[in-house]
């Protein structure tokens, strides 16, 4: 069997929601141990409801979506909030590589559980904390979830038609600052590893979000220029857009960059008499008639399948691709061929669908190796084997809620 | 000078235009060797994308190659030639890494696939970033940002809460969807570093875009597997339209998201009907969702009269996740970014100084940096000479055929 990548690293990750625990779901295909830290006092609310999908869940183990988020986890309950919980908190540390938290900035420390006071516990801890607006500045307390994100990050008001509201963005959102989150606390490994010295992170979700539009926010500090959503557009790319075909609700993007891509566009869809005029004969005039020629466009698109359009214009060497739904997603041949959907065997809620790890690693290939953990299915491993606590001890620290 | 997370680390990058750049400043920013390859005399696509200082198109200001080039060296060399084939291979022989985003058959073409590469490398870690990734029917697909967005499952939801849905789907904003993909595969490409310093194993990594913007809708993306359901752009009900949401104010939007029944507690506190958190319409959620009409009008009146920064302010004093829709100007202006120090200075000796974001993350011992990105060739003789041990005779020829 192959190893994984991070196999061998250890992660302990109290954070809750999406953006937190889908940093150590990243660690944790590419083979990290993580041990996920929840309570009866402050589950996951992944378990319990879903924003982006509009959905709720009953008991602590029917959520479809909290196992998409926590694939390969390891689960124990221990309540933070009792004293005893954060020395059992210490201990897991004790014997980890990394430890995640998204609470508000100034609860960890609150509890006891700071970067200061783990770094006693473990010298070469590698800390990460997750937070809304980020650990410092004046608003370090105020809380968001992923809509806030691309609110406060600019992506929202770039987002949407030219003549309409801007996108409340959701999950993907999430995602992408715990990708951020999981790229910084790998390099902290990797400085780890060349120099033995562990160290604190903190990330600003809504910074993630900020840095992704680096080129629109310097058009603003180099040119005072507010830049605005404009659909699909590009401003200097025409076609540039998606349009309608055969069939209910199916697009096809097409992006043509310059002259000689518009040849082959014009080629394969067959030369027709709209295009031999000067109206579109090079990038400035189509960008300048792009509502005429979008209009013209869907003559043809609309004569045939988004899969057809695709095909025609791609053999002529024009980037077109379908709008994808997820129905079409699930049965394209493409991701059938490179197995971007696999099975995963849940206890309670079944056989689910999974996407496949995102990365082909030839070595270290990353897996789904379990469905999510049952809500503290693994007390027993953690405590008993892996921290090594008897019986007794186990029992008195349930009763007295601390194991909760 | 500090120390850097990536410091020692080598990479070569044979990228152009978004992703791989992007990929690869997150790199450079952390402190790695970056040695950036580019087209003699012409340079990376991104050199001809605004924005430019006063709208001057010049191909060493360009805002978008500035932004995704920073912290790298920068060298001219084309492949291609016999003699620019062999300094590629010492280049490879040189780096930790090799980025690369160029169409699977123009590396085959080249003599470049990982096999070849391995050769004169044994430990190279190789991390391909192509729109479909290395395998499959679509491999050889040509896609811009606008595809990607689609292919993947995001544009096909966007906008949310779409006025119609005989609009067409969107896609995200600026260049937004290409950078998520860079910093996926950066996420694989520092873990497969990290496997390496413990195995001794190099690798390569087959990064698809279409599968990265997966991954991060991959909730959506097994909706249709799981759930028989094709999530769309349509508009928002039930629960999830009582969960507040995108909301028109005297001067813009707010998102609120309340997620949870003490979320509305204080929300009704501050529109002013504390009265409310009594009342059985409203005694959970799904209540909520149930009576959300009878109060939509007041909410919606409420919000009209006030501007978007009180409504942010006093809801988040009081502990409401709300967020107001920033415009560009205002995400640079934004007090708490400014508070964090997110944006810096970086002088360039042809752009002149520039306001840039930094990363959106903050290490306590390994600083982030963000030195000017290099101009066309800028690196060559320091590369060439005295790495690679060219003489100054042999840069002249070397120049005047065209090869760097």
């Amino acid at each position: 069997m192959n190893r994984g990548a991070l196999e061998g690293i250890r992660v302990v990750d109290s954070s809750t929601a999406w953006a937190g625990p889908f940093v150590s779901e990243l660690m944790a295909l590419m083979g990290a141990e993580v041990i996920k830290v929840e309570s009866m006092k402050r589950l996951d609310h992944s378990r319990v409801i879903s924003l982006s999908t509009r959905q709720r869940f009953t008991g602590t183990d029917q959520s479809s979506v909290f196992n998409d988020l926590n694939f390969n986890k390891l689960d124990v309950k221990i309540n933070l909030s009792e004293p005893k919980g954060a020395e059992l908190l210490k201990r897991l540390v004790k014997v980890s590589d990394v430890v995640i938290q998204n609470f508000r900035p100034g609860v960890m420390d609150r509890l006891g559980l700071g970067y200061e006071a783990l770094k006693e516990v473990k010298a070469d801890i590698i800390y990460l904390s997750s937070s809304a607006r980020g650990a410092e500045g004046p608003e370090r307390s105020y809380v968001g979830y992923a809509p806030s994100f691309a609110a406060h990050g600019g992506l929202s008001y770039l987002t949407g038609y030219a003549d309409g509201m801007p996108a409340m963005m959701m999950g993907e959102i999430d995602l992408i600052s715990a990708t951020t989150s999981a790229f910084a606390v790998v390099a902290a490994l990797n400085h780890r590893q060349r120099t033995g010295e562990g160290q604190y992170i903190t990330v600003s979700s809504s910074e993630t979000i900020a840095v992704l539009i680096g080129d629109v926010l310097l058009d603003y500090t180099m040119n005072g220029r507010v830049q605005f959503r404009d659909g699909n557009r590009d401003e200097i790319m025409a076609p540039h857009n998606c349009y309608r075909c055969k069939g209910d609700d199916k697009w096809v993007s097409i992006a043509i960059s310059n002259d000689e891509e518009w040849r082959a566009f014009i080629d394969a869809i067959g030369n027709p008499d709209w295009a031999k005029g000067e109206r579109f004969q090079d990038t400035y005039l189509r960008k300048e008639n792009e509502e005429e020629l979008d209009r013209l466009i869907t003559q043809w698109t609309i004569s045939h399948t988004h899969y057809e359009a695709t095909e025609i214009l791609q053999r002529a060497g024009v980037a077109a691709a379908p709008s994808f739904n997820s129905e079409e997603l699930y049965n394209d041949p493409h991701l059938k061929e490179r197995g971007g959907y696999i099975e995963v065997e849940h206890p309670v809620i079944g056989k689910k669908a999974a996407f496949a790890p995102s990365w082909k690693f030839s070595k270290t290939p990353a897996k789904i190796t379990r469905h999510a953990p049952l809500f503290g299915e693994h007390d027993d491993y953690v405590f008993g084997e892996l921290l090594e606590m008897s019986q007794e001890e186990i029992k008195a620290l349930i009763d007295e809620k601390v194991i909760d | 000078m500090g120390k850097k997370a990536l410091e020692g680390t080598k990479v070569l990058e044979y990228a152009s235009f978004v992703s791989g750049p992007y990929c690869s400043k997150l790199l450079a920013d952390l402190g790695a060797e970056v040695i950036k390859i580019e087209r003699p005399g012409v340079g990376d696509k991104a050199r001809e994308r605004g924005p430019f200082p006063e709208d001057l198109p010049h191909p060493e200001k360009s805002g978008l190659f500035l932004y995704l080039n920073t912290s790298k060296k920068g060298i001219t060399l084309d492949p291609k030639s016999t003699t620019g084939k062999k300094m590629f291979l010492e280049l490879v022989k040189w780096a930790d890494i090799l980025i690369e985003d160029k169409p699977p058959k123009e590396m085959e073409g080249l003599g470049f696939t990982y096999e070849e590469l391995k050769e004169v490398n044994q430990q190279l870690i190789m991390t391909s970033i192509t729109p479909y990734g290395e395998t499959g029917p679509y491999r050889d697909y040509k896609a811009y940002h606008l595809n990607i967005c689609h292919v993947g499952g995001l544009g096909y939801l966007m906008p949310p809460n779409s006025p119609s849905l005989e609009r067409e789907p969107l896609k995200a904003g600026g260049h937004s969807v290409d950078c998520a993909c860079g910093v996926n595969a950066a996420l694989a490409t520092v873990s497969a570093l990290y496997s390496r310093g413990v195995t001794g194993e190099g690798q390569s990594i087959d990064v698809s875009k279409q599968e990265s913007l997966m991954n991060l809708v991959r909730v959506y993306a097994v909706a249709y597997a799981n759930d028989k359901v094709n999530p769309n752009r349509g508009p928002i009900m039930g629960t999830a339209a009582a969960m507040g949401g995108l909301k028109k104010c005297k001067d813009g939007y707010i998102i609120a998201t309340l997620a949870e029944r003490p979320h509305w507690a204080r929300f009704f506190k501050l529109i002013g009907k504390p009265e409310w958190d009594e009342d059985e319409r409203f005694k959970d959620t799904l209540a909520i969702a149930d009576h959300y009409n009878e109060i939509d009008p007041y909410i919606s009146e409420w919000m009209m009269s006030r501007t978007r920064y009180e409504i942010y302010h006093q809801g988040q004093e009081l502990g409401c996740p709300i967020a107001p829709v920033r415009s560009i100007d205002e995400v640079v202006n934004d007090p708490q970014l400014k508070g964090r120090d997110f944006f810096v200075e970086v002088d360039h000796p042809e752009a002149g100084k520039t306001v840039f974001p930094r990363g959106p993350y903050v290490f306590s011992e390994t600083p982030w940096q963000g030195n000017p990105a290099p101009l066309l060739g800028q690196h060559n003789e320091e590369i060439y000479c005295q790495k690679l041990g060219y003489t100054k005779e042999d840069m002249v020829r070397l120049r005047e055929s065209g090869i760097i």
